[in-house]
């Protein structure tokens, strides 16, 4: 059963598969784990990245197709939900012809993209996704009585997915997990105390609904990639992504699945986008179309590891979490080292972006393979350490005339 | 001679600004081993590239049972029946030797029977069917790669330079191999340095220097003529033996 749902791509590490269930449980039972606008902020935003980079990795992991115009049908799915709310007032309706319409725009962008990675190669392809993303930006930002240029715009979603809306009559029981550990830590004798400060009451309103049906979207979208690459279509990618012209030579077109693997990761960009924009309710071209968001992307596909898919859970979460609370661990370790000189403006909370880095740096260090692949590499040593494979192909006799 | 399986008249091909075949004149005829010899350099491979449209034709036509493929593009070739072994084996690394094979089986499921042949023939490939053919040593990636070529069907094979760098024992179950090959009719061109392995399995033979084809004919011929291999191949007193 576990094998059908995960296509019998499994973990395969042990921290690995323990982080992953970390992770999920979080996800799943996010709002009643976690109290506070922030984590949910956070919790919601980690759902749409997983479907943005494990569409990305499908590019870039399985296929080795650098483009830079990812944010680009990320922003599509955004605004189009925006227009067709703003356009048509706060209906499902709208809802969906928005997400029809920018299915359709990304569709027939990223056909021609692809079709145009049948001339234009590597790294001068994503050059030209490069170029292609900031006309996009650009175009969002001139044309503001449509999009709102860069003041961006305010997304009024249906009622059903606003916080007015309240589905169970009576709050649902909470515990705040990070309250809960810290208690446990600091005062483990007053467990009662802890119990109490830590339970927190959960009003059930539409925006949790819409977080629901992200964390449904962000398990569809991974669970179909993750069947997509493990099916002879996602072979034949990983063979382009070796070597091309053995691809070709095997008698594959490999413009045909280079092109639908554009098409492919820009659709499920544009979906997540227009998730984005029903969770975060405003969208502006800083949120969805900036290089920087662009940059954030790819590194969160290295971080976590490309080519594993599971890489993308990994990886926008590490990457969410540092960008949300790195602010509060600095400040946090600042009022123990107030005062002294150089440290004290070092840890500032002001310089997290540098701290970023520094944890970025480490990361690509220790984990070349990023997390996923590194665990799993990991993982296959200590097994071979344990059973040595009874003969190795290297140690295979050759006999000798 | 038997009919021509493949034929190539006055073709040219450039890589980059170099002329590499300044009209290559070949004929393969169906159904036996013809091999291409030649010294570093004299346009070999890039014949078979040619033929495969992996090097664009500049010049003259490349008839394949019947059908000029001159302009046709590299995968319609490969469906048209024509397999290819390039000297790089161009292995999956990454990938295990079952989805390798798996890959090469363009057309359909594995076909069982066939699938047991090639383990006959290639007993590392069912030892080692689940790991990354990365792993696998220079001997075993050859086999690989032959056998990725022959999984299904083909008519032509084109093979580059199989015992290069492999130990003789290698070299005779490839050899081997080429003779079951030969006796199911199918028709091969042969790139090869090692005049024994040549002459043990080659029914016609091409020399080419310097981008054409400069002596045609059969394989007995030149083995028994000295002064020839001494003039085409500078081959004497045993050397490249």
């Amino acid at each position: 059963m576990l094998s059908r749902i995960l296509s019998e791509d499994f973990p395969r590490s042990k921290t690995l598969t323990a982080l992953l269930l970390v992770i999920v449980v979080s996800l799943a039972l996010g709002p009643f784990l976690f109290d506070g606008i922030r984590a949910f902020t956070t919790l919601g935003m980690i759902c749409v990245f997983i479907m943005v980079v494990a569409a990305y990795d499908l590019m870039l992991g399985y296929t080795h197709i650098v483009s830079f115009a990812h944010t680009m049908f990320f922003g599509i799915g955004a605004y189009g939900v925006a227009m067709a709310v703003d356009g048509m007032g706060n209906s499902f309706g709208a809802v969906l012809v928005g997400i029809i319409g920018a299915l359709a725009v990304s569709f027939v962008l990223s056909l021609l993209l692809g079709l145009l990675s049948l001339r234009v190669k590597a790294i001068f392809f994503a050059l030209v996704t490069l170029a292609v993303a900031f006309a996009f930006l650009s175009l969002v930002t001139q044309l503001y009585n449509i999009t709102g240029g860069e003041d961006g715009m305010r997304v009024r979603v249906p009622r059903e997915l606003g916080p007015a809306f309240r589905p169970f009559e009576n709050s649902l029981p909470g515990i705040d997990v990070p309250t809960l550990l810290k208690g446990l830590l600091t005062q483990p004798w007053n467990i009662g105390q802890v119990w109490q400060e830590a339970t927190f009451e959960v009003r059930f309103n539409g925006r949790n609904v819409m977080y629901y049906v992200l964390v449904a979207m962000a398990t569809g979208v991974f669970l179909f990639l993750l069947r997509l690459v493990n099916s002879p279509f996602g072979r034949v990618l990983q063979a382009i992504r070796e070597n091309e012209f053995r691809a070709e030579a095997l008698g594959y077109r490999t413009v045909v699945y280079r092109t639908a693997v554009v098409i492919l990761s820009a659709l499920v960009a544009t979906l997540a986008g227009a998730g984005f924009a029903l969770i975060n309710r405003y969208v502006n071209p800083e949120n969805t179309l900036n290089f920087e968001l662009m940059v954030f992307i790819l590194l969160m596909c290295v971080i976590g590891g490309m080519g594993t898919l599971y890489g993308a859970i990994v990886g926008s979460t590490l990457f969410i979490l540092a960008q949300n609370y790195l602010q509060d661990l600095l400040g946090w370790v600042g009022q123990y080292t107030a005062g002294i000189p150089l440290v004290e403006n070092l840890l500032g909370e002001d310089h997290w972006l540098l701290w970023f880095g520094v944890l970025f740096v480490l990361s690509v260090y220790f984990f070349p393979a990023g997390v996923v692949g590194q665990l799993r590499i990991w993982a296959l040593q200590r097994r071979n350490r344990k059973s040595p494979p009874p003969s190795g192909p290297e140690a295979e006799p050759v006999a000798q005339t | 001679m038997a009919e021509p399986i493949l034929k190539l008249s006055g073709v040219k091909a450039d890589i980059d600004q170099y002329h590499i075949l300044h009209g290559v004149d070949l004929v393969v005829p169906k159904g036996e081993l013809t091999v291409l010899l030649g010294r570093n350099g004299a346009g070999k491979s890039t014949t078979l590239r040619t033929i495969m449209g992996l090097t664009t034709l500049t010049g003259g036509t490349v008839t394949y049972q019947g059908q000029d493929i001159s302009r046709w593009p590299t995968p319609k070739i490969a469906r048209a029946g024509i397999a290819f072994v390039p000297e790089s084996m161009g292995i999956f690394g990454l990938l295990t030797v079952r989805e390798n094979l798996v890959l090469a089986a363009v057309s359909g499921p594995m076909d069982e029977a066939r699938l047991q042949w090639i383990f006959d023939l290639f007993p590392p490939l069912k030892k080692f069917w689940d790991k990354p053919a990365g792993t696998l040593s220079g001997g075993q990636k050859q086999m690989l790669a032959i056998a990725r070529a022959v999984i299904e069907p083909r008519d032509l094979l084109l093979v580059d330079e199989p015992t290069k760098g492999l130990a003789p024992a290698i070299i005779n179950d490839l050899a081997d191999a080429f003779d079951q090959l030969k006796e199911q009719q199918v028709s091969i061109l042969l790139v090869e340095q090692n005049f024994n392995f040549s002459r043990r399995l080659g029914q016609t033979v091409a020399v080419m220097n310097d981008g054409a084809v400069v002596h045609a004919g059969t394989m007995a011929e030149l083995a028994e003529n000295e002064e020839l291999q001494q003039d085409l191949l500078g081959l004497g007193l045993g050397a490249h033996q």
